[in-house]
């Protein structure tokens, strides 16, 4: 009962970093209908800046704030240069983009800081008081700052106008612009955020799984499973989806099919709600838009 | 009487077919002018153009003397065009009080507060509902609130595209007067095509009859109802 409540405990605590990876996915699916296949790259690279940083010498936290920084500009910048040329280009050229940014910024990660596997730091002391036997200090850590983020992202987008001018822009552009929304711009800061909350996500990963080009390969397709489950058009269904998601991949890897085949269970996740129910547990049904 | 909108050799098109032939339009400062046209005649893509969306646009656009022709759409609402879309553009997974600050988004004064109480006097019917999401609104409701969206804007000038719309005949009624109410109190501009030709003769100082496209007819409101092949083709007497 205790290895089963550890289990499931643990598993809250990496569904939380698949919860922020959903978010960002779903972020930019509502405004363009794409899913970012190039999300976790992005928050390799960017944990690779921290790590960086704090080679250095710069102070934790001092690295975790410039990274979401970097991982902001990053995202506004791929938007504004890469994506927006292909708004009006047909499906496969876009999912070439996103396939071609993936490669880009994966080789550009293992260029500039080789392949080599690296440990990366964790802010939370592995003696300090809120570790227990359930939990490590660090997931402890990790599930606070995942709590934190998501709660003044939840903020932001309910209460400033700023959130509500994104929500609207990416729903209706045209009545967007009606209001005087600068509709460009908003599309933008939805790819900062969501590179925000993915360069959040890689740096409390990044302790656990160590550092390499390809860390959130993996990471991805979880949160990707969570978002669907949850649903690809629904923000906080998909943060849902993603705890639970690794909850489940917890339980299943330590009672089921063993961690070699752990990744499996994401994709026969994803297969199953493809087939069952492609809207996810809490997403409006998929209208195909002509 | 200045013209607070002017358009001169106004042209559209979507994609290769044109749809506007060089129309001449003047909203006087104050004024309200009403936009005839039978079915297709070119109304929605005359806002549309005034707004530089969805279409090619090509010709002069004057607001208070300045050219916009060319501007980007936001930044010709921010100049204080306020436009009631067809169809309502309604945001509809936003709740009735989202939809109405998202119209005082470009605003930054203190009125905001006062106008939420305005628009809600003018339609009790959206305060009851403020919390609800938009989407689940009447077709009427909608209405409403694509007025009083644009209305949070605060405009000089507003476009309204057929506000009459599926509304029931005492709605009509009652938008109308609270139109001309705003118009009098406000002294806020308006253009506004409608297919419901009376009630729009009754309300506009001015009217044009828009033709595939072309101006067949300007003048005084009162002249062009008692026009006898306008009264034939739009007014059904
Ligand atoms: N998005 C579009 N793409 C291509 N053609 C269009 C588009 N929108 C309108 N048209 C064409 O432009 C012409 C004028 O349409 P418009 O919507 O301006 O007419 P309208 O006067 O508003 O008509 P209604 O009274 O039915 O609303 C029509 O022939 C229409 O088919
Ligand atoms: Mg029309």
């Amino acid at each position: 009962m205790q290895a089963f409540l550890h289990q499931v405990l643990s598993g809250f605590a990496t569904g939380g970093i698949y919860a922020s990876v959903a978010l960002a996915l779903v972020m930019i699916y509502q405004s363009t209908h794409h899913v970012n296949f190039a999300q976790g790259e992005m928050a390799t690279f960017s944990t690779y800046m921290a790590w960086k940083m704090i080679t250095i010498g710069f102070p934790y936290w001092v690295a975790f704030l410039l990274t979401l920084l970097f991982a902001f500009v990053l995202g506004v910048a791929i938007e504004r240069i890469i994506v927006r040329p292909f708004y009006k280009a047909p499906v496969l050229s876009v999912i070439a983009v996103f396939i071609g940014l993936l490669l880009i910024i994966n080789s550009l990660s293992g260029a500039l800081f080789d392949y080599t596997i690296k440990p990366f730091p964790s802010p939370f002391p592995s003696d300090a008081w809120y570790g227990g036997p359930y939990l490590s200090p660090h997931e402890v850590g990790m599930i606070f700052v995942t709590f934190v983020m998501l709660a003044l992202i939840f903020v932001f987008f309910r209460f400033t106008p700023l959130g509500l001018a994104m929500r609207a822009a990416a729903e209706n552009p045209v009545s967007s612009r009606l209001c005087g929304v600068r509709v460009g711009w908003m599309l933008a800061l939805g790819w900062g955020l969501a590179g925000l909350i993915g360069a959040v996500a890689g740096m409390m990963t990044a302790p656990v799984i160590y550092l390499d080009p390809y860390m959130m390969f993996s990471v991805l397709l979880y949160g990707f499973a969570g978002a669907l489950l949850g649903g690809i058009d629904n923000p906080w269904g998909a943060v849902l989806g993603g705890f639970i998601v690794g909850v489940l991949q917890n339980i299943a890897g330590a009672y089921l099919v063993g961690t070699e085949l752990m990744v499996t269970v994401a994709l026969v996740i994803i297969i199953g709600i493809l087939v069952i129910k492609p809207s996810g547990l809490f997403g409006r049904p998929i209208v195909t838009r002509v | 009487m200045t013209a607070i909108l002017e358009t001169r050799g106004l042209s559209a098109a979507y994609g290769p077919t044109r749809v506007l032939q060089s129309i001449d339009l003047s909203v006087p400062e104050r004024g309200i002018v009403t936009l005839l046209g039978a079915n297709g005649a070119g109304k929605t893509t005359t806002l549309r153009a005034l707004c530089n969306m969805m279409v090619r646009v090509s010709g002069e656009i004057r607001f208070e003397g300045r050219r916009i022709d060319g501007k980007a759409t936001e930044d010709i609402v921010r100049l204080g065009i306020g436009h009631v879309p067809d169809g309502r553009g309604t945001l509809v997974s936003l709740s009735v009080e989202e939809n109405l600050r998202l119209g005082a988004y470009t605003r930054r004064d203190a009125r905001v507060a006062q106008d939420f109480e305005l628009v809600y006097g003018y339609f009790p019917r959206l305060k009851e509902r403020r919390r609800q999401q938009a989407g689940t609104l009447s077709g009427g409701e909608q209405q409403m609130l694509a007025i009083s969206r644009a209305l949070m804007l605060r405009p000089k000038l507003l476009l309204l595209d057929e506000p009459s719309f599926g509304l029931a005949p005492l709605v009509v009624q009652e938008i109308f007067r609270i139109l001309r109410t705003i118009n009098e109190q406000e002294g806020m501009s308006m253009l506004l095509v409608e297919q419901n030709a009376n009630i729009a003769l009754e309300l506009a100082n001015e009217a044009y009859l828009l033709e595939t496209g072309r101006i067949m007819l300007s003048g005084p409101a009162a002249t062009i109802g008692s026009d006898e092949s306008v009264r034939r083709a739009y007014l059904g007497y």
